[in-house]
């Protein structure tokens, strides 16, 4: 069977199951869910070679609304799972929905190693910055002193940074954007393109237990100024005509926002977007004033279950036709007459 | 291959013995394990029967000379019939005197003690809380002892050969194996063709460890050897004709994992996280990629079980091994592969518990963690190896039982079963049985929870097959459609469901039924898992002593054999030994709500038949007065 190769053009219905969404009126989710539903027809992708896999979460429901195979395991091992799948059946495409609490808190270990492993999927991290079915408390990327139910006087964890954190796990593919944002389906497809695990933030806001926390970011009006959209080979300019950007400051080794037009800077300052450079990607993580959005970082690498099934190709060619006797035989026998 | 006769290496007329048992013993850098299974290799192709229990510290190098740091493996080969590594060793070889002070009361009286007195200086005694050597203190006296320089002896042998004095030192147990072969007339072809191919790369090395092992031969040959010491000979034992080789546990399970999934033309995903005494079953898997097999060395238990359930959804046979402490973490997972109803392979290869409890030590106290350890009610299939060899056996029966079910199992085996070692018949694997798997094909009315009528099995549909695109999950499903069901009654008609599908599974085990003696009499002793060997030799010697007293053996733990109930009750008495504080008992009791009573070790030792044979007896003369 062939992966991927529709026999017919699908649509966005074929991908939709008849299952009711189940999600707060105005959770981001939904918009999540329209943007994937939207792209996976033009993408080639056919229903029966498409898995989603979830771990444990408001975010983890997804899978119930795809018609495609799916899979809603156990809270923070939906990597683990993913790719035991991808071992049994590496012809899949295989997406796992995670998000805050579920890919950093319980499950951040196995989000490390699916992402140093580079593991053939996509890796959808929900952030909403709290945590949602549990009804409310401060998770790993909530920001000190959010006051929730089990931190009445404030949170005093400090946040992690996802995009960091996988590029910490040498991840080869990071990306980030928002729910509401219209070229979300443009960087999930980017992530769908990418050979090895392909890890996308997505900024999503939780209306019940955190709503707005992204609003500078996402609203129309205030999103241009802090909206970074990142193009290989461009220069790294934002706001609301362009006007801005990032220069690299020699003196701190650290990136910079600057003005095109004030104190004599000019649009040669301005960095260009190199997704291929780990140290750029690792600076754009956490930008002082803006948020950088788009592919972050991709540098294809060797795929593990490439290597996997390589070496037992190998295998076959070195030892031949598995042969059981044999191997029962192994060493040393002796007949008793 | 060779035959069976024992090869006559020299002239000198050889005492018969009908059996011995030995136990090498000396520092965990010693290299004792591979003289012990070096030894095992040659003793097998004698043609003896054989059973062995090597015993380590899990300490990887413990520092020198240390009690603690003592490595022991004990062999026990015989001209007969044998089931376990014996009871009390015959000889004892203590390269130095902290593995004297370890064993020298495990061994008989008037046994034969092998010491290498080159170990025996000041530092090593007082490491080994000696005040005064036991070499002349008189407390070795019930023993007959050979006292050499080995340390010397093996320094001269490889003198000339260019070796460092450390590496010519570490030749010291080959020159032991070399003296033992030649007490005990066993060829020493095998252990020069393996140094050679050991040490192919350092042919120096090889060279140097040949000749210890020819010096002490040799030694053996020349020296005047105090009186009542000779030289012996254990006949062939009479097997049943066939071709054997030597298996421990653990080679066995990775076998029959192979085995069972061929049977079922379908490929291994194997995941696992390191852990004592499971690990070499991933290394025994890892090299069968050609056989379908992929392994996967998992970040962490959970991760290991996990990627296995993600296989079996994805229609290989998922297989996750462990110990104890890794199936308390896999749990959870297990439990989404009983409520998803995914097939799925766990082998417990149990130590000492709890906790990280004793690593390198046996024990059978996982009993209940398998059958209940789980939270909800969450029922699998769960089975138990009696013999090294079994293992194969059982690893066939645990991948057929979770396909034809869809079903989790739970392989129990021991680290006393994986570490040890027996003679194995062969099988005839073309005669094994056959159970492929058929995956749903049919869009046409597909419902992900519809069953066979007869086994409760689900169907198996895999992502790929186009039609069949559905979603599973652990959240409980309405029976049939697989949807998402609060229901009160679904979930009470579900829990039901998965229950009386795992009793099913009892209609395909085969009736209970006694092992050994009447089906009617005294006392029943029930038994599970490897004290199978121990129990056996020790009910063979009870009826030898006119007790009516039988053995019945349980290789399938959960559901319990048809007909157990019955036979419990044929007894005036049932009795329950275990290595752990009373599992299968209460499992017994509750099912049944028969008497049974306990027989607990918890020493991380296997039972010796003499304790066996002695706990019946009290009971049984209890009962008479």
């Amino acid at each position: 069977m062939s992966p991927n190769v529709p026999e017919k053009q699908y649509t966005r219905k074929d991908f939709s199951s008849d299952q009711e969404v189940r999600w707060c009126p105005g959770c981001g989710d939904y918009a999540i869910l329209a943007a994937m539903q939207r792209i996976l027809p033009g993408l080639g992708s056919t229903p029966e070679n498409t898995v989603f896999i979830s771990g444990i979460g408001c975010s983890s429901r997804f899978p119930y609304y795809m018609n495609t195979y799916g899979f809603h395991t156990i809270h923070g091992r939906a990597p683990a799972i993913a790719t035991g799948l991808k071992l049994a059946n590496p012809e899949l495409d295989v997406w796992v929905i995670t998000g805050d609490g579920d890919g950093l808190s319980i499950g951040g270990n196995h989000l490390l190693h699916v992402l140093r492993r580079n593991v053939d999927l996509q890796l959808l991290l929900f952030n909403n910055q709290i945590y949602g079915l549990t009804k409310g408390q401060y998770s790993p990327t909530s920001q000190v002193g959010m006051v929730t139910p089990s931190s009445p006087f404030g949170s005093v964890d400090q946040p992690v940074v996802p995009a960091r954190f996988a590029l910490g796990a040498r991840a080869t593919f990071v990306a980030r954007s928002y729910d509401t944002s219209k070229r979300l389906p443009e960087t999930l497809t980017d992530a769908r393109n990418h050979d090895g695990a392909a890890f996308v933030e997505i900024l999503q806001n939780c209306p019940v237990f955190n709503d707005g926390v992204f609003d500078l970011i996402t609203d129309r009006k205030t999103g241009p100024a802090y909206q970074l959209w990142l193009e290989n080979g461009q220069p790294m300019l934002f706001g609301a005509n362009g006007e801005k950007g990032l220069r690299m400051n020699l003196e701190t080794l650290m990136l910079e926002v600057v003005t095109v037009g004030e104190d004599g800077v000019t649009e040669a300052d301005i960095v260009v977007h190199d997704e291929t450079n780990p140290s750029l990607a690792w600076m754009l993580t956490d930008l002082p004033g803006v948020v950088a959005l788009g592919v972050l970082y991709r540098q294809p690498g060797p795929v593990y279950n490439e290597s996997v099934a390589r070496q037992r190709e190998l295998a076959k060619e070195r030892f031949g036709t598995p042969d059981l006797e044999a191997l029962l035989r192994e060493g040393h026998t002796w007949t008793v007459t | 291959m060779e035959t069976s006769a024992a090869a006559r290496v020299h002239p000198t007329p050889r005492e018969t013995l009908d059996s011995v048992v030995i136990r090498f013993a000396g520092d965990s850098g010693d290299g004792m394990q591979l003289t012990g299974s070096q030894f095992t290799t040659a003793t097998a192709a004698a043609g003896n029967d054989l059973a062995t229990f090597p015993d380590f510290p899990a300490e990887i190098r413990a520092p020198a000379g240390t009690t603690y740091g003592v490595s022991g493996f004990q062999i026990h080969f015989a001209a007969h019939d044998i089931r376990t590594p014996g009871d009390a060793p015959d000889v004892l070889v203590a390269m130095n005197p902290a593995a004297l002070k370890v064993n020298i009361d495990a061994l008989k009286r008037g046994g034969l003690l092998v010491v290498n007195t080159g170990a025996f200086n000041k530092n090593n005694l007082a490491k080994a809380g000696y005040e005064e050597s036991p070499l002349d203190d008189g407390s070795l006296d019930p023993f007959r002892i050979l006292a050499i320089d080995i340390t010397k002896m093996t320094l001269e042998s490889v003198k000339g050969l260019g070796l460092g004095s450390k590496d010519a030192q570490r030749c010291k147990n080959m020159w032991t194996l070399g003296l033992m072969y030649w007490l005990y007339g066993r060829d020493r072809r095998s252990t020069v063709e393996w140094l050679e191919e050991k040490f192919a790369k350092n042919p120096k090395v090889a060279e140097a460890n040949v000749a210890a092992l020819n010096a002490g031969h040799i030694y053996g040959e020349n020296a005047e050897l105090p009186s009542g010491i000779g030289a012996y000979e254990v006949p062939a034992a009479k097997l049943e004709p066939g071709e054997y080789r030597n298996i421990s546990g653990n080679e066995a399970t990775a076998w029959g994992l192979v085995t069972g999934a061929k049977l079922a033309g379908i490929e291994i995903v194997y995941g696992s996280y390191p852990i004592t005494p499971a690990s070499n079953l991933l290394h025994n898997l890892a090299r069968l990629k050609q056989f379908g097999v992929t392994t996967f060395q998992a970040e962490d238990e959970i991760a290991a079980v996990s990627a296995a359930v993600g296989a079996s959804f994805g229609g290989a046979i998922g297989v996750t091994g462990t110990s104890g402490p890794g199936v308390a973490l896999k749990s959870e997972a297990i439990g989404l592969a009983i409520a998803t109803e995914l097939p799925l392979v766990i082998v417990d290869v149990q130590r000492g518990g709890p906790s990280t409890g004793l690593p390198t030590k046996t024990e059978q106290s996982d009993l209940f963690q398998a059958v209940w350890g789980r939270n909800g009610d969450a029922p699998l299939a769960v089975l138990a190896a009696a013999t090294p060899g079994d293992c194969f056996y059982m690893a066939v029966e645990a991948v057929r039982i979770a396909l034809k079910y869809m079903t989790p199992v739970m392989l129990l085996t021991d680290g006393y079963l994986a570490n040890g070692a027996e003679p194995w018949h062969l099988p005839d694997i073309d005669a094994l049985e056959s159970f492929p798997v058929e995956f749903h094909r049919e869009p046409e009315g597909f419902r992900p929870f519809s069953r066979d009528k007869e086994t409760l099995a689900r169907v198996w549909a895999i992502p790929g097959t186009p039609g069949l695109e559905h979603r599973i999950g652990g959240l409980e499903k309405q029976q049939d459609t697989g949807h998402i069901s609060y229901d009160p009654e679904n979930h009470h008609m579900m829990t039901k469901l998965r229950a009386a599908k795992v009793q099913r599974i009892a209609k395909d085990f085969p009736q209970a039924s006694i092992d050994q003696g009447d089906a009617r009499g005294d006392m029943l002793v029930v038994g599970w898992g490897s004290t199978y060997g121990a129990i056996s030799q020790a009910v063979r010697s009870l009826r030898e002593r006119g007790h009516k007293v039988s053995h019945l053996h349980l290789r399938n733990i959960w559901p319990l054999p048809t007909g157990l109930g019955d036979l419990l009750r044929s007894f005036g008495s049932v009795l329950v030994p275990e290595l752990n504080n009373g599992q299968l008992v209460k499992l017994l009791r509750a099912e049944y709500l028969v008497d049974a009573e306990s027989l607990t070790k918890i020493a991380g030792q296997p039972f010796r038949i003499a304790e066996l044979v002695e706990a019946v007896e009290d009971r049984l003369n209890r009962s008479l007065q």
